[in-house]
């Protein structure tokens, strides 16, 4: 790559070419304020915060926008520059309601982290805060239009990241509200409830709705047992809530950390993962051997399903009948080991930790209670856990590590890859590899289905018979494969869809900052559990040897198709009308 | 029978462009508006989201979301007109109609709009009916040409009825 | 629609052609006789005649349409475009439409030189809703032209080939930008894209795209019928040919001069507009639609020449001249100003989305006698910042224009301030 020399607050630096001046900026330790740049997103230029002085440009350039060139004389700090940012923040705070102290991101608003910078003391502008009602509609996400400062963020994700295209600026000037078309609520439209919008929205305009009252009532209530789960990205994430770097490693942590909150049972959604690998293994496996519809696609990210569902509402038949981890951890916590543990599974509480939003509606789909109950009761993301903890004033940095409790709590590497993209797949083939060839899998690493590239294809050999497979993240990309199913173009035998950039490590209700480099961080983790666990193939769990003993039977047998497996929706919408 | 977007669509000549389209969708309303299941069927024929449509539909101001009377009144609102005495004509088209800026009459026949330059500055005040445009005005000359209007749709209503 | 005063000819002829003239009419001028000849040159020789003549784009930004014709040549891609800009939004302004209704073969035939020019073999005209008349005119012409092998395939039998359609706006002031015109026509919001690329490089459907202005290109046949030299003695050496002003406001006549660069202001309203009416005097000029500046009488000895007026903070923009007499306020224009362009952002930036929000009630203040000294303060900084870092052209301008009439008429603002002269009392109670 090649240097460019510039000027940069009167300083000679250089920095490879290509870089942007705010880029190349922050590699000299000049930090320009930004409000709509996201590091993954195309360039909106829109907030205007981080204009910068270019010699020879009469007006401010946006410091986003312009690549550095050879010679550039730059400067990020002068009286003008000042002048401009403090004025467009004014602006902003005019037309944003003055309820930092309540709201939601108050200690990780980047606008309040601006306005505190640049020592913002007064509005000096007339309030226009036309105080909208709020769209509740959905279970998993709260939009409070009144305090969208329009950046564009969020579209531009549910645009061009996941092609859901529900979040989008409407009308013109002081009228632009983004917002589903009509205004309509979140609920009337083919939203799937991702919440990558809420991952990346700067301020309080968009978020998870909060369970967390919820949560309180059920611990508070000494009738109550009240059992938890935790999702397999969660291990790898919830320490940023409390300052750690991206990417730590906090199991024994997070264990501690749930018991001292109060539960009666801290439970791994890992169990139930390879629950869902032996139910969905076996369900490939019958497919490939009756002529079933293939490709099969897996079920476990309530996002995808909920986008197959509006979307391409003809090719549910793909989808594996299988439950995702949380609610086949539900339906056997409030039979199977409500059972074992001899209590009325009236009085269990089941609690999940979520990295995802859309998972609190898949808790609440009404088939989602095949235990005689709600199978899950109430979910919690990786945001809310952490606020939970801190509202408890459990100090994450001095626990010292805790181990799950049995038996929903023993599981294997072939689980703990859930939350990366690709890791369904990987858990997959380890176990219907061996399952079909009747031989041991040695290196049970499937590189090639593992990383970022948004789609993955690879083949593996099945005792003689070639099976090809696909992985996709991001539904944009899911939606590619789709096409090609839909079109006959799709010679795969299975596939992975998960709804989320990265998979459940850059979930929708992940801590803020969710940027792809943090991604990576977070999946290079979730591959080092893996590697350390002594078990890495679901079907050598021992506790889930025993709940088949014991309980199940056998996978795809009478109880398993009870508890396990479920039927799907058309939420198809888009037909002609006239 | 009103046309369907399928016919409008497939008709038209060229890309198929989506603002044009919206326009000759709008045009075949007896409404002069685009409908929501317009909306609906433009994104289906094009295969866009609809909040993409709609997006698009909302940004330009000739595009109506709502129903709209079968004539449209423009006002020019802009300076020159405004210092040629826009004011005045306004008052005689809102006496006339029976409405405010911005509004469709009762029966559905006349919505008065302001816009923002009909590039008639040379004999403003100026105000565009349908796709007429009308100069140097006077309210007796507003009242006339109204009445030219009115009695069009008299006549139609008489037919009709 | 009205009786035109022409005092010069030179480059569009108005005064020959009636409302919806026939090609027949237009070649009875000789017309089409410089796309005869420049279809049987090297292209490039018409790119080198617009530089030589040294013309420069009519639409605002000035920018040399030789230059820019040799950009979209000079790129690999062979699918190229070319946009003929007529969505005149700028208020005030009136020339493209009668160019479109006047001279629709002249537009025609300066289209297709320039298409000749750059390679392209497709083209649109985006035509302003508010225009029916033109866009008819437009799409008439343009059978004509086909119908007798001037425009389509095979043009004058010389086996080039170019094609034009009409695109209709609907409604958006802001589409007059040229980035947000292609945002417009690929059936997006029209909001304005990042530049660079430019549409030379990336317009279109991501082709190269030379956009023009209906007055640039209507430039074009006259000044390959006759040459660059011709053309440079009309105008200043700066400045050479002439410009289209749309004359409005508080003059005797009303309407569209031709007038050649170097003419100042004073003669516009003068000679061409026949003084003032009504006996009264100048109060203020609106130079350049809304988007352009206000000045004082003062400053209507700068001639029209890009670089005399843009030593004075002046732009020219659209050519539109509007003028107000002593019994108007400026508060009232401003606030017409101000509401147009409430109406007319795009709501993309913050500086002119919320900087116009709150301009908009500081003068609706003023206006009702509520506003305090601090305002205009305020009302200053905020027009400075939408000036400094809105995203487009048109964001800036809209300071620009504001600026403008606070640098002049300042006094007028702080009189309609409530508390305008308690700090020179406070001041004297101190010393």
């Amino acid at each position: 790559m090649n240097v460019v020399r510039f000027e940069l607050n009167g300083q000679q630096v250089e920095v490879q070419g290509g870089l942007s001046i705010l880029e190349a900026a922050r590699q000299h330790g000049v930090k320009i304020p930004t409000l709509c740049h996201h590091p993954d997103q195309r360039v909106k230029a829109n907030c205007r915060v981080c204009v910068v002085e270019v010699e020879g440009q009469r007006n401010l350039v946006a410091s986003c926008a312009t690549t550095v060139s050879e010679g550039m004389k730059i400067r990020t700090n002068s009286s003008r520059i000042r002048e401009t940012v403090q004025t467009i923040l004014e602006l902003i705070f005019a037309n944003h309601p003055q309820e930092c102290l309540t709201c939601v991101r108050n200690g990780n608003c980047e606008l309040r982290r601006l306005a505190a910078d640049y020592g913002i003391r007064e509005v000096k502008g007339e309030s226009s805060c036309l105080n909208l009602p709020l769209d509740t509609s959905t279970p998993s996400l709260v939009r409070n239009p009144n305090k969208c400062i329009k950046c564009g963020r969020c579209a531009e994700v549910c645009h061009h990241v996941q092609g859901t295209g529900i979040l989008y600026s409407n009308y013109r000037s002081v009228d632009v509200m983004v917002e589903p078309e009509y205004g309509k609520s979140l609920a009337e439209v083919a939203c799937v409830l991702c919440g990558q919008c809420a991952s990346v929205c700067p301020v309080g305009a968009i978020h998870e709705r909060d369970d967390i009252s919820k949560v309180w009532k059920a611990l508070d209530d000494p009738e109550k047992h009240v059992v938890v789960q935790v999702a397999p990205s969660v291990r790898v994430s919830i320490a940023e809530e409390f300052g750690f770097p991206p990417g730590t490693i906090a199991t024994g942590k997070l264990v501690a950390a749930l018991r001292k909150l109060g539960f009666d049972r801290v439970f791994d959604t890992d169990f139930s993962a390879d629950v869902t690998i032996m139910e969905e293994g076996h369900e490939l496996l019958q497919r490939l051997q009756t002529g079933g519809v293939l490709p099969m696609i897996t079920s476990c990210s309530p996002g995808w399903v909920k986008y197959i569902e509006h979307n391409y509402p003809e090719q549910l038949a793909h989808l594996s009948s299988a439950k995702s981890p949380q609610q086949m951890f539900g339906a056997l916590a409030k039979t199977y080991y409500a059972k074992k543990a001899g209590i009325n599974p009236a009085d269990i509480y089941v609690v999940s930790i979520m990295p995802c939003t859309a998972k609190k509606f898949e808790s609440q789909r009404p088939e989602m209670s095949d235990s005689g109950f709600q199978d899950v009761d109430a979910v919690l993301t990786t945001r809310e856990l952490g606020r939970i903890l801190k509202q408890a004033g459990v100090d994450f940095s001095v626990l010292e590590e805790a181990s799950f409790d049995n038996p929903m709590g023993i599981s294997t590497g072939a689980a703990a890859i859930f939350g990366a993209t690709g890791g369904v797949m990987e858990a997959a083939l380890r176990t219907v590899y061996e399952v079909v060839t009747g031989q041991e899998l040695v290196n049970v690493e499937f590189s090639a289905v593992r990383g970022m590239e948004g789609i993955k294809e690879a083949e593996v050999d099945l005792a003689g018979s070639k099976v090809k497979v696909a992985v996709a993240h991001g539904l944009n990309n899911a939606r590619e494969i789709m096409d090609l199913i839909k079109e006959g173009k799709a010679n795969y035998a299975f596939v992975e869809v998960m709804c989320c950039p990265g998979g459940c490590i850059g979930g929708g209700g992940q801590p803020y900052g969710t940027t792809n480099s943090v991604r990576q961080e977070r999946i290079a983790s979730i591959y080092k559990v893996d590697a350390n666990l002594p078990l890495r193939k679901s079907h050598k769990n021992p506790a889930v040897a025993e709940l088949y003993d014991d309980f199940l039977g056998k996978p795809l047998g009478e109880l398993s198709h009870h508890l396990l497996h479920t039927k799907y929706k058309n939420r198809g919408l888009h037909k002609l009308k006239g | 029978m009103q046309i369907s977007v399928r016919e409008i669509i497939n008709g038209m000549e060229g890309k198929q462009a989506l603002l044009q389209i919206l326009l000759a969708v709008q045009d075949a309303s007896p409404e002069n508006y685009v409908s929501e299941d317009a909306v609906n069927d433009i994104a289906y024929m094009l295969n866009v989201s609809r909040s993409r449509v709609y997006s698009t539909a909302s940004f330009y101001s000739v595009i109506s979301l709502k129903p709209r009377g079968r004539h449209i009144v423009q006002v020019c609102i802009n300076a020159p007109c405004e210092n040629a005495g826009k004011q005045e004509i306004l008052a005689v088209l809102e006496d006339q109609l029976g409405v405010k800026l911005g509004e469709t009459t009762a029966d559905r026949q006349f919505t008065l709009e302001g816009v923002s330059c009909l590039g008639a500055c040379y004999v403003s005040p100026a105000i565009k009916i349908d796709d007429r445009l009308y100069g140097d005005l006077t309210p007796e000359l507003v009242v006339s040409i109204l009445r030219e209007y009115q009695e069009e749709a008299t006549a139609l209503d008489c037919n009709a009825s | 629609m009205t009786a035109m005063l022409h005092k010069n000819d030179a480059v569009f002829r108005l005064s020959l052609f009636q409302e919806f003239p026939t090609l027949m009419h237009y070649r009875g001028f000789g017309g089409y006789e410089a796309l005869a000849k420049a279809v049987e040159s090297n292209p490039t020789s018409i790119i080198e005649t617009l530089a030589a003549a040294g013309l420069r784009g009519r639409g605002g930004a000035a920018f040399p349409t030789g230059l820019k014709m040799q950009m979209v040549r000079n790129n690999a891609e062979r699918e190229r475009y070319i946009i003929c800009n007529a969505d005149e939004g700028e208020p005030g302004t009136f020339k493209d439409r009668f160019i479109m209704t006047h001279i629709p073969f002249q537009l025609l035939e300066g289209m297709t030189l320039a298409a000749y020019a750059v390679g392209a073999a497709k083209g649109y005209i985006y035509i302003r809703h508010e225009y029916p008349e033109a866009q008819q005119t437009m799409h008439r012409s343009i059978a004509a032209a086909k119908a007798a092998g001037l425009l389509g395939d095979n043009i004058l039998g010389q086996g080039f080939s170019f094609d034009v359609e009409i695109f209709s706006g609907a409604g958006s002031y802001l589409c007059g930008e040229e980035t947000a015109l292609l945002s417009s026509m690929e059936g997006k919001k029209g909001r304005p894209r990042l530049k660079p690329p430019y549409p030379t490089q990336n317009g279109l459907w991501g082709k190269p795209t030379l956009i023009n202005n209906v007055e640039t290109l209507a430039n074009i046949p006259m000044i390959i019928g006759r040459g660059a030299e011709w053309y440079r003695t009309l105008g200043t050496l700066d400045s050479p040919g002439t410009k289209l002003i749309s004359l409005s406001g508080d003059v005797e006549q009303r309407g569209l001069y031709e007038v050649p660069f170097g003419t100042t202001f004073n003669q516009i309203i003068e000679e061409y507009g026949g003084g003032m009416k009504n006996g009264r005097r100048v109060k203020a000029v609106n130079i350049g639609g809304a988007s352009g500046v206000v000045v004082p009488p003062w400053e209507l000895d700068c001639a029209l020449e890009y670089h005399s007026c843009g030593e004075r903070d002046i732009t020219i923009g659209s050519g539109a001249v509007f003028v107000m007499d002593e019994s108007r306020s400026i508060l009232a224009n401003v606030h017409n100003r101000v509401e147009f362009f409430l109406h007319e952002s795009c709501g993309k930036c913050t500086p002119c989305r919320e900087g116009l929000r709150q301009a908009g009630r500081i003068i609706h203040n003023l206006l009702s006698g509520k506003a305090v000294m601090a305002d205009v303060d305020n009302l200053e900084r905020y027009t400075r910042a939408m000036q400094n870092a809105a995203f487009c052209g048109l964001g800036q301008a809209a300071g620009n224009s504001l600026i403008s009439s606070l640098r002049y008429f300042r006094s007028e603002y702080e009189a309609a301030c409530f508390d305008y002269g308690n700090q020179y009392q406070r001041e004297g109670i101190t010393a």
